[in-house]
């Protein structure tokens, strides 16, 4: 076991670092970033001088030995965009609303997803089922910006039931994490439905209603428990996708977090920031993917030993 | 007492009964079969000859008209225009063309990369197989819109760029899957009498493996359809997909957003053609991958 965590462990820290080769590459070929930086009209003598400032003028493997080595401390270097701001700063800055935004997201999908998973499992080919899956399918097929332009069209412009967008108070969340969440529990609907059916056609199944067990503890008990670990894993997934994803909705709603800085960062070719956030956002990632990976060869020892 | 005649079931069943088989989902999904031709396939191909208007150039004496069953609205503009007097119907039909020609090359171009790889990878084994599937997990834990984003800021918003972002992150999913079946199949038998009859490691590749996957592969092609289309459509929103003055269906919800109140219908339209096509698109691999492979039920 510890074997096994060290090997992904290794080749997580691999994937990052290709992540630092990719992200300084992009960030390279956009071009001169001096053109960003300075007037048009700056002279050569202004063009060294800032070039100097901001290491652009040695080779570029010493930028980007410099740029991990800083990069592993937490240092992206200052806010082209913003200043008086380090990249990081911003990042870590505006993380705590992705995180509030994302977690109620993520609240919500699995309230849903969970009894209605098993509730469409369980009374397969009823009407329920029916309704259920048309849920999930139009969780899976609506673009989320436009679910978020339609929502606050009609629940906030129209009906005023609820502000159109910012942050600020709990109803400001309401619409975000709907569109956010839907696609989600969409997913996990269907994930929850068809491990469910496998479990409830299995042998041991039979053997505790025969046992006499109440139909209720038959199914949420021993059929969710073990119809639980492909949803599992994908729900940790979803937590690293739900805080990367966010950059579509936190647009649409100018909800003030990370991914709204993205935005506004590759718009202005704030390459310090999008640096900041793209490797944040990747270790995120990663780290959720290890964290999986290892729970569930801790649930299954057939993946240890592979 | 007779037994209770069939006819004196309570009244709502039948109606539920036929409501159920409207849904069932496993009989053939003609209807989303129809709106995939007919809002994607036909306008996609045909698009200079149906839309009846120019997409690109607006009549500015005609802005902001109402769909036509609106008061002030007209049989000229069915869906109304937008704010400089394009028609809505005009520019919908020609974002097909984008929706559906961005869809079938990214997933050609990923479809062969991924399926070549995951052949390499599951029949060689060892380091090849290593090193690809490494690739695998990076390509998997990319953020995706964002590297979208970063990519199109770096490389400018063109269509080669739109393809090579999405392949870069599609490509895993084909290569993964075709290497678990190419595990599977080449310890079956027929491969070991065509490696002792002496073909070469391609030839039993592509010519002994491939077509054994070929189910897998159409189901994951259709089940990603959809994805590719939303995926499009998102890149396009956030300004990062096929270059203006192009009509494509997400830049066209972007462009109504500021008038959502007034002129609803800008990106209404859009957005509900960017649903049911991918609605249907779903519909359709769901029906083909119970049919097809029903092994692939967790994708």
């Amino acid at each position: 076991m510890q074997r096994y965590i060290l090997i992904r462990f290794l080749q997580s820290l691999l994937t990052l670092w290709v992540m630092t080769v990719i992200v300084f590459s992009l960030a390279r070929l956009t071009g001169d970033p001096l053109d960003v930086l300075l007037p048009m009209e700056a002279g050569d003598g202004e063009r060294e001088r800032v070039a100097h400032h901001w290491g652009l003028d040695r080779p570029l493997y010493e930028q980007y030995f410099t740029f991990l080595g800083k990069a592993l401390q937490g240092d992206f270097g200052n806010s082209w965009k913003w200043q008086g701001h380090t990249a990081m700063g911003l990042v870590v800055e505006r993380m705590p609303a992705t995180l509030q935004l994302s977690s109620v997201a993520i609240a919500i999908s699995v309230l849903l997803a969970l009894p209605f998973g098993v509730l469409t499992a369980v009374w397969k080919d009823t009407l329920f089922d029916a309704v259920g899956k048309i849920f999930a399918l139009l969780g899976q097929s609506l673009p989320s910006f436009w679910l978020g332009i339609v929502l606050m069209w009609i629940f906030a412009v129209t009906l005023g039931w609820l502000p159109t967008s910012g942050r600020g108070t709990v109803w400001h969340m309401v619409l975000p994490a709907i569109c956010l969440g839907w696609f989600q529990v969409a997913a996990m609907m269907r994930l929850i439905r068809s491990s469910m059916l496998d479990v409830l056609d299995s042998e041991f199944v039979k053997l505790t209603r025969i046992k006499g067990l109440p139909e209720w503890k038959v199914v949420w008990k021993h059929c969710l428990r073990n119809a639980a670990i492909a949803p599992l894993t994908y729900f940790a997934i979803t937590l690293g996708v739900l805080v990367t994803g966010s950059v579509v909705i936190e647009s649409v709603f100018a909800w003030p977090g990370t991914g709204l800085l993205a935005v506004d960062a590759v718009r202005a070719r704030d390459f310090q920031v999008v640096q900041a956030i793209v490797i944040v956002f990747t270790s995120v990632l990663i780290m959720v993917n290890l964290a999986v990976d290892i729970l569930y060869a801790y649930i299954d020892p057939r993946i240890r030993f592979q | 007492m007779a037994i209770a005649a069939p006819s004196q079931a309570p009244w709502y069943v039948a109606p539920l009964r036929a409501l159920r088989s409207i849904f069932q989902i496993r009989q053939f999904p003609g209807v989303a079969l129809l709106i995939i031709v007919f809002l994607l396939v036909i306008p996609g191909l045909f698009a200079e000859w149906i839309a009846p208007h120019d997409p690109i150039k607006g009549a500015l004496s005609a802005r902001l008209k109402p769909p036509m069953w609106q008061k002030g609205g007209s049989i000229d503009y069915p869906l109304g225009t937008d704010k400089v007097g394009r028609d809505v119907l005009s520019r919908i039909i020609h974002g097909s063309r984008v929706s559906l020609r961005v869809s079938i090359e990214a997933i050609l171009v990923s479809g062969f990369i991924g399926t070549t790889l995951g052949l390499l990878a599951g029949y060689f084994g060892g380091k090849v197989d290593a090193l690809i599937m490494r690739l695998v997990d990076i390509a998997l834990g990319l953020p995706i819109i964002l590297m979208a984003l970063v990519f199109v800021a770096a490389l400018g918003p063109s269509f080669t760029t739109v393809i090579v972002i999405i392949t870069v992150f599609l490509w895993s999913r084909y290569a993964r899957q075709i290497r678990g079946e190419t595990l599977s199949i080449k310890e079956r038998d027929f491969i070991a009498r065509a490696r002792v009859a002496g073909a070469s490691h391609f030839r039993i590749m592509f010519r002994y493996i491939l077509p054994n996957v070929v189910n897998t592969l159409i189901v994951l092609a259709t089940l990603q359809l959809g994805f590719v289309i939303l995926l499009e459509s998102t890149l396009s929103f956030l300004g990062a997909g096929i270059p203006r003055p192009t009509p494509a269906w997400g830049m066209m919800v972007a462009d109504g957003r500021e008038l959502i109140v007034t002129a609803w219908w800008i990106s209404m339209f859009p957005g509900l053609a960017i649903m049911l096509t991918v609605l249907s698109v779903n519909l359709l691999g769901d029906w083909l991958r119970d049919h097809l492979d029903p092994k692939l039920k967790n994708i």
